[in-house]
């Protein structure tokens, strides 16, 4: 094939850790730019795996580049990766702005990015060109695809991870489409016909006839398929209820599906656990997880997070993705994808894409090797599944009675909230010669001819012609140099328009916060307010716009007592820039080399005590500065008493006398009503009453502990969160230097 | 279905084993997706022929123009690539550039002359 001779990739750049994406050299010459690779790629998984010490089951390749989870500092910083893909959804409706967004995904662990297209694109009978701003999603256009796929070229190199590009083959330019996405290298889409007829309106007839040369033409580039029988969950009344036509939706488009020419392996059933808690979410999203996938063996599955349910609560949405992860790792999923749990707020913000991204990651490799440990019972489920799978026998029998499909979409079979035989007569109808684009399908005549490859359907070739497209010197998807690349048609809405705003600010090193735009100005903001949740909300705004923020509103309540209090979310604008090239950056003290302290130490040993002062039972932080195996200063040759948790401060000062220890180390995590303050200004003095504060070195660390702090409170040091050994030992190092002279 | 219908249908399929009610599933699905697939085997569409003129190497917006004029023509059912070609063989032209003068509005008329015989 000739487009393996001309894949480009982006060879003359690269990405560099500490320096931000360059939104400007991705559009540059992207006239010529082709996508290094084409096709759906999945994660290459490693058996037997051990990761820091731990074995794993069920993960794959680590990355060269990633964040890991948070507690993975109390773990040697590991971040294993699972075997399933992880999805996620970016597209605020300005692709130079997910660009970034997209890098900050797949250093957590995403590599397949899904960008949902803008309202109405369905509906746009043909292709969208240029780049202009999307609504509720982007607009998929030749050069946002281009500009996303270079992109995303530069960031799986730097994270060493390919990642899966993926958007949407449908609505009533489905085949038009397909040949964009086999062209530009994207390598993942949902395609369904039912989709289409169901949830967009568009005419039945029309819908199947293109989806078969869409799905044809996706096949071709290896593109993977999500379809779309998912929906039907979120549109019913009574989500568990639609289950078995949840399973015939999935049949008829797997199998038209694979009829058109595609590869079974290259279609993945989306797939959602229909219920949360407080209903008995288990007993029905269990048994229909493990009917769909005994029935769909052969081929993959999405295991997609509910959104149905969520509201604007982040810590709801997160629980119920946690257990719809969990059941994707108890069953099977192919591809994890993630929700972000601030969907029912707004446009994702860059954060929460995180977010989603982190709990799919900390869920399935919390659930490493599960099935090795823990089956189902299957006496106590067989019956549940063969009702389940009769009843979608006897749903498709129905199908066939009434006449066929379109005939059961007239009479509105489908998304009806009864549970099947019952229907309640509020399904989805659609007219078989009605809706969008009605009456535009036309029969192939006799000496019909598609001068291209990869065209489902009758094709009257010339005889003489190995294939198809001989006759015209081979089409766009053998040579890519045959295709025509428009770059904008719309002067005021694009990106170089967007982008010149931003301009003058960035030059000048201004910068504003940012939840999904660059200098969209947003933050988040929160509080509690001691009263009822309508007296709460307008406190709130009141309290912000005293704040002088902009454009304040509320975007999320949660009632603590109907009268007690109110937990209040609220976003709001900040007006106003600020100069990087101003702010007050403290300055990191100079740390020792290991080798530096570890010499110092041998020839000039060094003692302290070690203990959580207080009433506080917290000793993870002081373990980890001072156990050898998690690099604490043990490991540089000092020598340490540890006292344990909640001890006196006069037993600590005492237990250095006896010792005769060089530095005391206090560590205090509670902060309630000051005490961390005050424990360690009685630390001082005690230490100058007991006449041995001038030789001795005073440490104070915690999560609330800044060194300004501590030093305020008569410490010589404090140290806050992610503090490292090496760190407290070179500055011990470097204090009793000072004091032995 | 019936209620009644239901009962009766499920009790027979109840004395059927895991394996016959997995094949059964999918030979139900069968039968309602042959026809489908026979109709998108023998139909095509105005996305369908755009779809094919942007493999030749049009645009976007030329192969919506170019297909539209063949749609109004009622000659979709020749194929879109097809009409060009012929035509562009005809006037001894490139079919690119031959698409080209179609979208600013000439040939029309052959086109109609050639396919409908009008």
């Amino acid at each position: 094939m000739k487009w393996k001779n001309v894949l480009r990739g982006s060879d003359e750049m690269s990405l560099e850790k500490n320096t931000k994406i360059n939104v400007d050299d991705i559009l540059k010459d992207l006239k010529s730019y082709r996508p290094k690779r084409k096709g759906w790629t999945w994660r290459r998984k490693v058996e037997n795996a051990t990761v820091g010490g731990y074995e794993y089951s069920d993960t794959s390749e680590n990355l060269k580049e990633s964040i890991p989870l948070p507690p993975a500092k109390f773990f040697g910083n590991i971040d294993p990766q699972p075997q399933e893909i992880i999805t996620s959804e970016i597209a605020s409706g300005r692709f130079e702005d997910d660009i970034r967004r997209m890098r900050m995904a797949a250093w957590h662990g995403a590599d397949h990015i899904m960008v949902i297209r803008t309202l109405g694109q369905s509906h746009f009978d043909g292709l969208i060109e240029g780049s202009p701003e999307g609504i509720g999603g982007i607009p998929i256009t030749r050069k946002q695809l281009r500009a996303t796929r270079k992109a995303l070229d530069l960031i799986e190199d730097e994270v060493g991870r390919p990642i899966n590009f993926h958007s949407y083959v449908s609505g009533i330019a489905g085949p038009e489409v397909a040949v964009l996405f086999a062209e530009e290298g994207v390598n993942g889409a949902h395609q369904d016909p039912q989709y289409n007829v169901l949830y967009r309106g568009v005419n039945p007839i029309r819908s199947f006839v293109d989806a078969a040369v869409a799905k044809n033409i996706m096949s071709s580039a290896d593109i993977l398929q999500i379809d779309g029988a998912h929906n039907a969950n979120a549109s019913s009344k009574v989500a568990w209820k639609v289950m078995p036509e949840l399973l015939v939706q999935h049949a008829i488009n797997s199998l038209f599906s694979v009829k058109a020419g595609m590869r079974k392996d290259l279609i993945a059933l989306s797939t959602v656990p229909p219920m949360t808690a407080p209903s008995p979410e288990f007993r029905l999203n269990f048994i229909y997880a493990l009917t769909l996938r005994d029935l769909f063996k052969d081929y993959k599955f999405r295991a997609q997070m509910n959104t149905r349910y969520i509201e604007s609560d982040l810590f709801d949405a997160t629980r119920i993705h946690v257990l719809d992860t969990v059941l994707s790792r108890l069953t099977k999923a192919d591809i994890q994808s993630t929700i972000t749990p601030d969907e029912g707020r707004n446009v994702p913000w860059h954060i929460n894409s995180i977010r989603g991204v982190e709990t799919a990651k900390h869920t399935l490799i919390a659930m490493d090797g599960i099935q090795d440990l823990v089956e189902p019972k299957m006496e106590n489920l067989k019956e549940s599944i063969r009702d389940m799978k009769i009843r979608a026998i006897l749903y498709m029998q129905d199908i066939i009675d009434s006449g066929g499909y379109f005939e059961a979409v007239e009479k509105g079979f489908f998304v009806d909230s009864g549970f099947f035989p019952e229907r309640v007569g509020d399904g989805i109808a659609r007219k078989k010669n009605g809706e969008l684009g009605a009456n535009t399908v036309v029969k192939r005549e006799e000496d019909y001819f598609a001068p291209v490859c990869n065209h489902f359907g009758y094709n009257k070739i010339p005889d003489g012609l190995a294939k198809a497209c001989d006759v015209i010197g081979g089409c766009t998807l053998d040579d890519p140099e045959k295709i025509q690349y428009i770059n904008e048609l719309d002067e005021t809405d694009n990106v170089s328009v967007r982008m010149k705003v931003n301009r003058e600010s960035d030059e000048k090193g201004l910068l504003k916060p940012e939840v999904e735009w660059k200098n969209d100005g947003l933050i988040q903001i929160d509080m509690t307010i001691p009263d009822n949740p309508d007296v709460a909300e307008a406190a709130a705004l009141e309290i912000c716009n005293r704040l002088g923020l902009e454009e304040t509103t509320v975007i999320s309540k949660t009632v603590l007592h109907p009268a007690e209090g109110s937990y209040i979310e609220l976003k709001a604008k900040v007006p106003f820039f600020v100069d990087r090239n101003t702010l007050k950056i403290p300055e990191k003290p100079e740390i020792l080399t290991a080798e530096e302290i570890t010499e110092y130490v041998h020839q000039h040993p060094i003692h302290v005590v070690a203990g959580t002062i207080g009433n506080d039972e917290h000793s993870v932080g002081m373990r980890e500065i001072l156990d050898i195996k998690h690099g604490g200063i043990e490991k540089f040759g000092l020598s340490y008493t540890y006292l344990g948790t909640s001890v006196p401060i006069e037993k600590l000062i005492d237990a250095a006398i006896e010792t005769g220890a060089d530095a005391i180390l206090s560590s205090m995590i509670i902060t309630h009503n000051d005490v961390h303050l005050k424990g360690m200004k009685q630390i001082d003095q005690l230490c100058k009453e007991k006449g041995i504060r001038h030789k001795v070195v005073l440490i104070s660390g915690g999560t609330q502990i800044t060194n300004e702090i501590a030093i305020d409170c008569g410490m010589d040091a404090g140290f806050g969160r992610g503090t490292h050994g090496i760190d407290v030992a070179s500055f011990l190092v470097k204090a009793l230097k000072e004091l032995r002279k | 279905m019936t209620n009644e219908r239901f009962k009766a249908e499920k009790e027979r399929l109840e004395k059927l084993s895991d394996e016959q009610l997995n094949d059964l599933f999918w030979k139900k699905a069968e039968e309602i997706v042959n026809p489908l697939i026979d109709l998108a085997q023998t139909h095509t569409s105005p996305s369908i022929e755009r779809s094919v003129l942007l493999r030749m190497g049009f645009n976007s917006l030329e192969a919506k123009k170019i297909v539209e004029g063949i749609f109004e023509r009622d000659l979709l059912g020749k194929g879109a690539g097809n009409i060009l070609l012929e035509l562009a063989k005809h006037a001894d032209k490139d079919y690119l550039t031959y698409g080209k003068e179609l979208v600013q509005g000439s040939h029309w008329d052959e086109m109609e002359k050639c396919f409908k015989g009008v």
